[in-house]
C-alpha cells in the first residue's frame, strides 16, 4: 500500500485485489440467485433441515468469534488491564464487522428480510429465544457501532461528539457485556428446544452455559488470530504504543484463554456426569464427542497454557488458531452434524457449493471492509491529536 | 476494611453465578403451574387399526386448503411405497408400514406447541379451539419453527424467492368456525378419524381400549406426549413402528427453555451491578494506589529534607568545633610569641627561664583583638 510504483495503476492489480474481486463477482452472482430463485435454489435446506450452514457458521460461528470485542472492552475498562488498551479498537472493529456480517447474512437466510424489525418493533414473541438473540444482537450491533464512532470522528476530525462518546464508554461497556451474555448463551439454548433432535452428548441443560463460556475463549483467541494476521498485513499501521503492548495482549491472552477452556472442559464433563451420559462415549458420536472436546479444547488449551508459561508467542498464535478452529467445530455439531443424528444418512444435510460460495464470499466482505477501515481509520494506531486522549 | 469489601464483593458475584447458571431449577418451583389445554378444546382421534391406506383424506385435505395438485391421483396407491412427510403441497400424509399398517401424519396441534413457543413474531399460536394456526402477515421466514417441531411437521416454501411462508395443517379451523368437521376427518371412510372435545376423545380411546383386549397397545399417543397433542392416536403395534418416536418425554416445550428465559432478567438486574462493582473496585485501588504513592513520595521527600538539614547541622557544628580548635591554638600560638618576646624584652641574655608570666597577662583580650 505504502511502497509506490512507477506506474500507479499496476497497484490495484494485487493478488489479494484479483481473488477479492472474483469472490466478490461470484458472491453478487449468489445473490441475485437467491433473491430471484429463492433459498431452495442455492441451498441443500429442506422442509427436515430448515438451518444450514448460514445459521450453522455465518449466525452461530461469527457471533462467538465476534466474542472478543466485549472480553477486550471489559478487560481494559472494567477490569482495569489499561495495558491491553491498544488491542480494545482493533477488537471492536472486528466485534462490529462480525455482527454486522451476521446479520447481513441473515438476509440470505430468512425468508422475508425486510421483515427481520418485525420481532424488535411489531410483534415479540417473547416466549423464543430467537426473540431474546434477536433483541440482543439489535441492541449489541448498535452499543458496538457508537463504540466504534470515536476512531472514525477522529479520522473525519469531528472532536466534539467524540468527546461525548468517549465518556459513555463505561456505560457502553458494561452494555455490550449484559447483551453479549444473553444473546451468546441463548444462541445455545436455541437448541434446548429440540431434544429429541439433537444427540445427547451435544444436548444438555447446560447448553446456555457452554455457549457463554466458550465464547469467552472463542473471541480471545480470535483477538490473538486477528493479532497474527493484522502484523502480517498492517504493520505500516501501527504505532509504537500497539508494537510495544501487542506481545502482552497475546501472552495475557493466551493465558485467559487456557485458563476458561480448562474450565470449560471441566462443566463439559460434569454436563457429561449430570446426564450420565458416559456410555455413549464408546459409540461413534462419542469418538467424535471426545475428538471436539480433547482435540480441539483441551490441547489447544494445554499449549496455550506452555505458550503462557515459556513466554512462547508462536505456541499461543498457534494455539488460537485451534481454538478457533474449535469453536467452529463446536457449533457446527450442535447445529449441523450432531443435529438430525437420528435421521438416515439420505436425509441428512450437506452444504451445497452455492451455500458455501455465499459464506466465503460474507467472510471476505468482511475482511474488506476491515482492511479499508484499519488503513484509513486510527484503529491499530492513536491519532496524533488524541493521545492520552483516552 | 477494604479487603473484606472485596471478599465480599466476591461472594456476592459468585452467588449470583449460581443463580443464573441454576435457573432452570428456579423458574420450575416458582411457576407451579401447568396448562393442561384450553377447556373444551378440539381434537381428532386417529385409531391407526381402522386406517386403510385409502388416501382419501390426502385427497379432502388437499382439496380444502386448495394445494398444488399432485403429479399422481390420489388413488395411485403406489406412493405407499415410500415414506413420506409433510410439504406444501400435502398438510397431511399416510404412510404404510410392516404388517399392512397404515398411520396419517399431520400436525398434532400442540396443547403448548413448540412452534409457538419459538416464533419470534408470534406468528404461531394456540387457538381456544385446539388448532395451532400461523399468520402469514407476520412471518419473517427464520424456520426457528421447524427446528422447534418434534414431530418435523412446518414445511417452507423455499423455491418463493421473496414471499416463502410455513405451510401446515390448519386442523380446518375455518370449517371449525363454521361448525363443520375438518376435511379428512369428514371423508374418511372407517371411521379411522373421530373428530370431538380433547377431553372427550380420550374418554373415548380408553373405552375402546377396554373393549377390544389385545387390539391395543396400551397407550393413548398424544396424551402426554411434549406436554400434550389434541391430535390423539391409537395403535395395535408398538408406536415407533408405525414411524412415531416413543422418546419425545412429557415436557413441553415451552418448559424446556424456561431455564435459559428465566436466567435473562436476573442477567439484565444483576451484571451492571456487579460490573460496576467490580469496575469500582478497580478505581478505587488505583486510587489507594495513587494516594500511596503520593503519601511515599512525599515521606520520601520530607525524609530526604530532614536528613539534609540535619548533615548541614552537623556540619555547620563540625565547622564551629574546628574554628574553636583553631582559634585555641592560634590564640595559644600568640601566648607563646608574646611570652618569648617579653622574655626577650627582659632579659635577652636568660634564653632559658623556668617561670610563666603568662599566668600575669589577660591572654583573653590580647586573642579576641587579634581577630
Amino acid at each position: 500500500m505504502s511502497q509506490e510504483t512507477p506506474i500507479a495503476r499496476k497497484q490495484y492489480l494485487t493478488p489479494f485485489n484479483v481473488i477479492t474481486g472474483i469472490i466478490l463477482v461470484i458472491g453478487f452472482v449468489l445473490t441475485v440467485l437467491r433473491f430471484t430463485k429463492g433459498i431452495g435454489a442455492v441451498t441443500n435446506l429442506d422442509n427436515n433441515n430448515p438451518w444450514g450452514l448460514w445459521i450453522g457458521f455465518d449466525l452461530l460461528c461469527g457471533v462467538a468469534l465476534a466474542a472478543g470485542g466485549y472480553m477486550t472492552s471489559s478487560a481494559c475498562y472494567i477490569f482495569g488491564l489499561k495495558k491491553y488498551h491498544s488491542a480494545v479498537r482493533p477488537a471492536i472493529l472486528t466485534a462490529f464487522l462480525g455482527y454486522a456480517l451476521v446479520v447481513f447474512a441473515l438476509h440470505y437466510d430468512v425468508g422475508r428480510p425486510w421483515r427481520l424489525p418485525y420481532p424488535i418493533f411489531w410483534s415479540q414473541g417473547t416466549s423464543s429465544l430467537l426473540f431474546e438473540v434477536g433483541l440482543c444482537v439489535f441492541l449489541y450491533l448498535t452499543v458496538l457501532f457508537i463504540e466504534w464512532t470515536p476512531a472514525a470522528f477522529e479520522w473525519l476530525g469531528y472532536k466534539k461528539i467524540r468527546g461525548i462518546v468517549v465518556r459513555l464508554t463505561l456505560m457502553l461497556t458494561i452494555f455490550g457485556v449484559v447483551l453479549s451474555t444473553l444473546h451468546q448463551s441463548s444462541l445455545g439454548a436455541l437448541f434446548m428446544i429440540a431434544p429429541s433432535k439433537l444427540h445427547p452428548l451435544w444436548y444438555s441443560g447446560y447448553l446456555h452455559v457452554y455457549f457463554f463460556i466458550s465464547s469467552m475463549f472463542a473471541g480471545l483467541s480470535m483477538v490473538i488470530f486477528e493479532s497474527t494476521l493484522a502484523h502480517r498485513w498492517l504493520h505500516h499501521k501501527m504505532d509504537d504504543t500497539h508494537l510495544a503492548e501487542s506481545d502482552g495482549v497475546v501472552l495475557g491472552f493466551g493465558r485467559a484463554a487456557s485458563f476458561i477452556m480448562m474450565g470449560y472442559v471441566g462443566i463439559k464433563i460434569i454436563g457429561l456426569a449430570v446426564d450420565n451420559n458416559w456410555h455413549y462415549l464408546a459409540t461413534g458420536w462419542g469418538m467424535w464427542f471426545l475428538v471436539e472436546l480433547v482435540g480441539f479444547v483441551l490441547l489447544p488449551a494445554i499449549l496455550f497454557s506452555m505458550g503462557a508459561r515459556e513466554k512462547n508467542l508462536t505456541f499461543i498464535r498457534v494455539a488460537a488458531v485451534w481454538a478457533v478452529l474449535g469453536i467452529v467445530l463446536n457449533r457446527l455439531n450442535v447445529s449441523l452434524i450432531a443435529f438430525n443424528w437420528h435421521l438416515p444418512a439420505a436425509d441428512r444435510y450437506v452444504p451445497s457449493i452455492m451455500e458455501v460460495g455465499t459464506t466465503i464470499f460474507i467472510v471476505t466482505l468482511g475482511v474488506v471492509v476491515y482492511r479499508f477501515i484499519a488503513l484509513k481509520m486510527p484503529i491499530l494506531h492513536e491519532h496524533p491529536d488524541y493521545k492520552q486522549a483516552h | 476494611m477494604d479487603i473484606s469489601r472485596r471478599k465480599f464483593l466476591g461472594c456476592m458475584a459468585a452467588a449470583a453465578l449460581g443463580t443464573t447458571t441454576g435457573a432452570t431449577g428456579l423458574a420450575h418451583a416458582a411457576s407451579g403451574k401447568e396448562f393442561t389445554g384450553y377447556p373444551d378444546s378440539f381434537g381428532v382421534l386417529h385409531d391407526s387399526t381402522r386406517c386403510i391406506g385409502c388416501r382419501k383424506c390426502e385427497q379432502a385435505c388437499n382439496e380444502v386448503n386448495n394445494l398444488e395438485k399432485p403429479d399422481k391421483p390420489f388413488d395411485d396407491l403406489s406412493v405407499l411405497d415410500d415414506r413420506r412427510r409433510t410439504d406444501e403441497s400435502a398438510y397431511t400424509v399416510v404412510n404404510k408400514f410392516d404388517g399392512n399398517v397404515f398411520a396419517k401424519i399431520q400436525c398434532n396441534h400442540c396443547q403448548e406447541p413448540a412452534c409457538a413457543s419459538a416464533c419470534f413474531v408470534k406468528a404461531l399460536y394456540k387457538d381456544k379451539t385446539g388448532a395451532v394456526v400461523y399468520d402469514e402477515s407476520l412471518c419473517v421466514g427464520c424456520r426457528y419453527c421447524m427446528v422447534a417441531c418434534p414431530f418435523n411437521i412446518p414445511a417452507f416454501t423455499y423455491f418463493d424467492p421473496l414471499t416463502p411462508k410455513i405451510t401446515k395443517c390448519t386442523m380446518c379451523l375455518p370449517l371449525i368456525q363454521e361448525g363443520r368437521l375438518p376435511g379428512c376427518v369428514d371423508i374418511c371412510p372407517k371411521e379411522a378419524l373421530t373428530f370431538g372435545r380433547r377431553a372427550d376423545l380420550i374418554k373415548m380411546a380408553r373405552q375402546r381400549m377396554a373393549k377390544n383386549p389385545g387390539q391395543y397397545v396400551d397407550h393413548i399417543y398424544g396424551e402426554h406426549e411434549m406436554g400434550g397433542t389434541a391430535w390423539l392416536y391409537l395403535s395395535g403395534i408398538p408406536f415407533a413402528d408405525i414411524g412415531m418416536r416413543e422418546d419425545l418425554g412429557t415436557t413441553s416445550a415451552p418448559e424446556l427453555t424456561a431455564g435459559p428465559l428465566a436466567a435473562v432478567p436476573i442477567v439484565v438486574g444483576l451484571w451492571p451491578v456487579f460490573l460496576t462493582g467490580i469496575w469500582a473496585i478497580n478505581k478505587r485501588k488505583e486510587k489507594i494506589a495513587e494516594q500511596e504513592q503520593a503519601a511515599a513520595v512525599q515521606a520520601a521527600t520530607e525524609q530526604a529534607a530532614q536528613e539534609k538539614t540535619k548533615a548541614l547541622e552537623a556540619l555547620q557544628q563540625k565547622l564551629a568545633k574546628e574554628k574553636e580548635t583553631a582559634i585555641a591554638a592560634e590564640v595559644k600560638k600568640a601566648l607563646e610569641e608574646a611570652e618569648e618576646k617579653a622574655q626577650q624584652a627582659a632579659d635577652p641574655d636568660e634564653t632559658t627561664t623556668d617561670t610563666d608570666p603568662a599566668a600575669d597577662t589577660p591572654p583573653d583580650d590580647s586573642g579576641k583583638q587579634e581577630e
